[in-house]
């Protein structure tokens, strides 16, 4: 592809995606169905923009899914992790060895050789982890039990391709070709050094992600320069994925294990906002790929043969997925929703048919129909999803309170957002911990973040200006944003990205002097708090004291004091549009502090205690005879 | 000899002609411990620990504050409501102030008529401090009679004077070992103290 073709292309992916997934959303079909549509459009049944290279990328955007088990591992913590073997192993066991055999059978009973129907049974049996995840997410579903439920299963499926690429071999008559899988470093061992080398390749993530990632990023840290750590991110992912196929194994797999040894590292919302728009816009392809892929000619063909295969083949996974729903308990609504989910067929069946029309397991026109029932069952999952919340929801709305609290299960999101850690925002921060208020903390000092991680405090690395960050943050769900940060620029950079996109947060900003105020208040922020100003006052109220003041009399005085000085500010900052204005004012200013301060020495103007021992009351007395008034 | 604690509660001292001259007076006598409420907790963030501790360690402890809105400075109840706690200083297991003597010295705008029934404001005194006694009352202590200074936006310096010379002797017979606290309820005014035949021999 020569430069002037690949820039043409990618206007063309873009550009239709950049028409058709605002007009899906609008119209409310979702992002995927968007994306699958524009596919469609430019692919080679409708307007031809793409032709055969469709696959190549459609391989290529496959890394998108790599990304997003990277990041759904992130967000999911070991613990978390573990809680769920049992309807990992379970639930996602039972699917893919029930799903395969049926299908088998069922191949087997329609003509199909012994061996193809064990390879079709194994290759139907999966699901698409894509669209199934990128669906839920987009609906908000993943923390419902039917999206962690589904979850467990795709995760277990991911697994169960290793085994599966071990067994179709030994099912072909034609072992030799078998181009996909010779270049791996396992093929010429011996079984047990087989497993060796894949608990080894595990050994290695583990450990990296403990021991190497965390003083890498400290070391990129340091250097400030921000694209060095997107570098770095897509690095970690990529070498994961290299690794992966190194050794055999699903590079999805991997990354999805990479993400969970990294889900307790203070850089995770930094990690997780630079690999976030690769994930979107490699997904985003990918399913434009999916759906250039339908070949509408073939189905124009035998519309009735493949149409009833799609259909039975989802029906026969949706029956099977909905009894083992059943068993193991959910609900009835998120029963359906678990089953309608994964009805599909995955991405990975055009790995696998491609494998076995080389092996000659299958026929040429076997594998072509497969290609377009796979294509068509993966665009109808999110029509079915689509279907499921218009149609089926409804009636269960009731169960929506349970949904909820599941969803607080898997993320944790805290009330406060603390955005600089320094001397200022740590003090903060640990008022509110003392008072058993959680908060998430973001600073950009490595050094600092570090510290603090090892002393067993969630802080986590990153600019909190950057929009994406914020909401990994959990800005979405927060209440308080409180922003610490020594810079004024950037403290300001954050005041308008909140103000802008969660327009729902309490601000609370610090600022440095009255100029810094000035210009915060020029922004609408209501709670601006100048950093000195509480501290210098406080040492005046002591100064106070002890020339011999009363204690009382002196901190009344200094709220008195820092009212004023604050109703003057606000004065000033009204006047502030015009900077000679200003100026004047400031003057004026010096003059009105001036004025007070001779005040002070004539009749205290601090003094608003007239409840107590009033001068008037008692001129008031000494003139009548009769003491009428209280006291 | 009994301990004496004196509980001084006045947000404008600075302002106060009575209390003044009082303040000194009491200060200056040895082995009375002045606990200067206002002073000690401008922000109204009452130490319950170190008054508990006080109170555990005295005989006599007296409110000394101006007599505001027929009732005691904000400080005060702040203080009555934090640190006379439940199961400390009443209830079953409270007992901790079990036999110790409560009273108030205060300093009245109104003259003594007009804190009468058929003065201004209807009532005598005493029934405005009902919620003092009470308190006492129900932390098992006795109440002592008020020591009243009445009408002092009419006093001048030298009448306040003689007052400050009464409390500091009030405050001295009170503190001597033979003093006979059952005398105290009987009187009006802790004031009366010093017309009956010393109990000392001075």
């Amino acid at each position: 592809m020569d430069q002037h073709s690949l820039l043409f292309q990618s206007m063309v992916y873009l550009a239709a995606a950049i028409i058709f997934v605002p007009i899906a959303k609008k119209v409310g079909l979702g992002a995927v169905l968007g994306y699958l549509l524009a596919g469609v459009i430019i692919g080679p049944s409708v307007l031809g923009f793409i032709g055969r290279e469709g696959e190549d990328i459609m391989h290529f955007a496959e890394f998108g899914v790599v990304m997003m088990l990277f990041l759904i591992g992130i967000e999911l913590e070991p613990k978390l992790l573990w809680r769920m073997r049992a309807s990992i192993l379970g639930l996602g066991g039972l699917q893919v060895v029930i799903t395969a055999a049926v299908l088998a059978i069922a191949a087997y009973l329609l003509g199909q050789p012994l061996n193809a129907s064990l390879a079709l049974g194994m290759t139907l049996a999966l699901s698409s982890t894509a669209i199934i995840l990128q669906t839920l997410n987009e609906k908000g579903w993943m923390g419902t039990v039917a999206g962690q439920s589904a979850f467990s299963v795709l995760l277990f499926q991911d697994i169960a391709v290793i085994p599966m690429l071990a067994i179709f071999p030994l099912l072909a008559s034609n072992v030799a070709a078998d181009p996909n899988q010779s270049h791996t470093i396992r093929d010429n061992l011996p079984g047990w050094a087989q497993t060796l080398v894949v608990l080894g390749a595990v050994a290695i993530i583990i450990l990296a992600g403990r021991y190497l990632v965390r003083p890498l990023m400290r070391i990129i840290a340091r250097t400030r320069v921000r694209e060095l750590f997107t570098a770095t991110a897509l690095l970690m992912v990529v070498a994961i994925a290299v690794l992966m196929n190194l050794v055999g194994l699903s590079s999805a797999l991997g990354a999805f294990l990479g993400g969970v040894v990294l889900a307790n590292s203070e850089y995770r919302h930094e990690l997780e906002s630079d690999i976030e728009p690769f994930k979107g816009l490699l997904l985003g392809l990918f399913f434009i790929a999916v759906g250039a892929s339908i070949n509408f000619h073939l189905i124009m063909e035998s519309p009735l043969m493949i149409i009833g295969l799609v259909l039975g083949i989802m029906a026969v996974k949706a029956l099977v997925l909905f009894i083992l729903g059943k068993i193991f308990k959910l609900s009835i609504d998120q029963n359906l929703l678990f089953a309608f989910a994964l009805a599909d067929i995955g991405e990975f069946a055009f790995v696998l048919l491609a494998f076995t029309h080389q092996t000659r397991l299958l026929s040429a026109e076997t594998t072509d129909m497969l290609t377009a029932v796979v294509a068509m069952s993966m665009a109808l999952t999110p029509l079915v999803i689509l279907a499921y919340e218009k149609l089926i929801q409804p009636r269960y709305t009731r169960s929506e309170p349970e949904v909820n609290r599941e969803a607080d299960d898997i993320t944790e999101k805290n009330p406060v957002i603390i955005a600089g850690f320094g001397r200022f925002g740590s003090m903060t921060g640990r008022f509110l911990r003392a008072n058993g208020i959680n908060a998430t903390i973001l600073d950009l000092d490595s050094d600092r973040v570090d510290a603090l991680h090892n002393m067993g405090i969630n802080v986590y690395y990153g600019d909190a200006s950057r929009y994406d960050l914020l909401v990994a943050a959990g800005a979405e769900t927060a209440k308080i944003l409180i922003i610490a940060t020594d810079h004024p620029d950037q403290t300001v950079d954050i005041v308008k990205m909140a103000q802008r996109y969660f327009p729902h947060l309490q601000l609370l900003v610090r600022a440095s002097g009255n100029e810094d105020a000035f210009e915060l208040m020029d922004l609408g922020v209501l709670h601006i708090y100048r950093e000195t100003i509480d501290t210098s006052l406080r040492l005046g109220v002591d100064a106070l004291r002890m020339l011999g003041l009363r204690a009382y009399k002196s901190s009344r005085s200094a709220r008195t004091f820092l009212r004023q000085d604050e109703k003057t500010l606000k004065g000033l900052s009204a006047l502030r549009d015009d900077k000679k204005q200003y100026i004047s004012s400031m003057k004026e200013r010096i003059e009105e502090m001036e004025k007070l301060m001779a005040a002070d020495r004539v009749k205290s103007w601090l003094d608003e205690g007239q409840g107590w021992d009033p001068e008037s009351l008692r001129e008031e007395i000494r003139k009548t005879d009769e003491d009428q008034l209280p006291g | 000899m009994a301990k004496i604690l004196i509980n001084f509660a006045h947000p404008a001292l600075e302002k106060s002609r009575v209390h003044a001259q009082l303040v000194p007076a009491v200060k200056s006598i040895p082995g009375i411990t002045f606990n200067d409420l206002y002073e000690n907790y401008p922000d109204l963030d009452i130490n319950v620990q170190r008054e508990q501790k006080l109170l555990a360690n005295h005989d006599i402890i007296l409110l000394q504050h101006p007599f505001y809105w027929y009732s005691a400075p904000a400080i005060v109840k702040q203080w009555i409501d934090l640190v006379l706690e439940h199961g400390w200083a009443y209830g079953h297991t409270g007992k901790a102030l079990k036999g110790k003597t409560f009273g108030n010295i205060i300093s009245v705008g109104g003259s003594e008529h007009s804190y009468s029934k058929e003065g201004h404001h209807g009532h005598d005194i005493h029934d405005f401090l009902l919620p003092f006694r009470q308190t006492a009352k129900l932390c098992n202590m006795q109440y002592a009679a008020p020591f009243v200074v009445f009408g002092v936006h009419k006093k001048e310096f030298e009448d306040i004077r003689e007052y400050s010379r009464q409390l500091t002797e009030v405050l001295g017979r009170m503190q001597s070992a033979d003093f006979d606290a059952s005398a105290l309820p009987g009187l009006a005014y802790l004031n009366q103290l010093l017309q009956l035949p010393a109990q000392t021999q001075q």
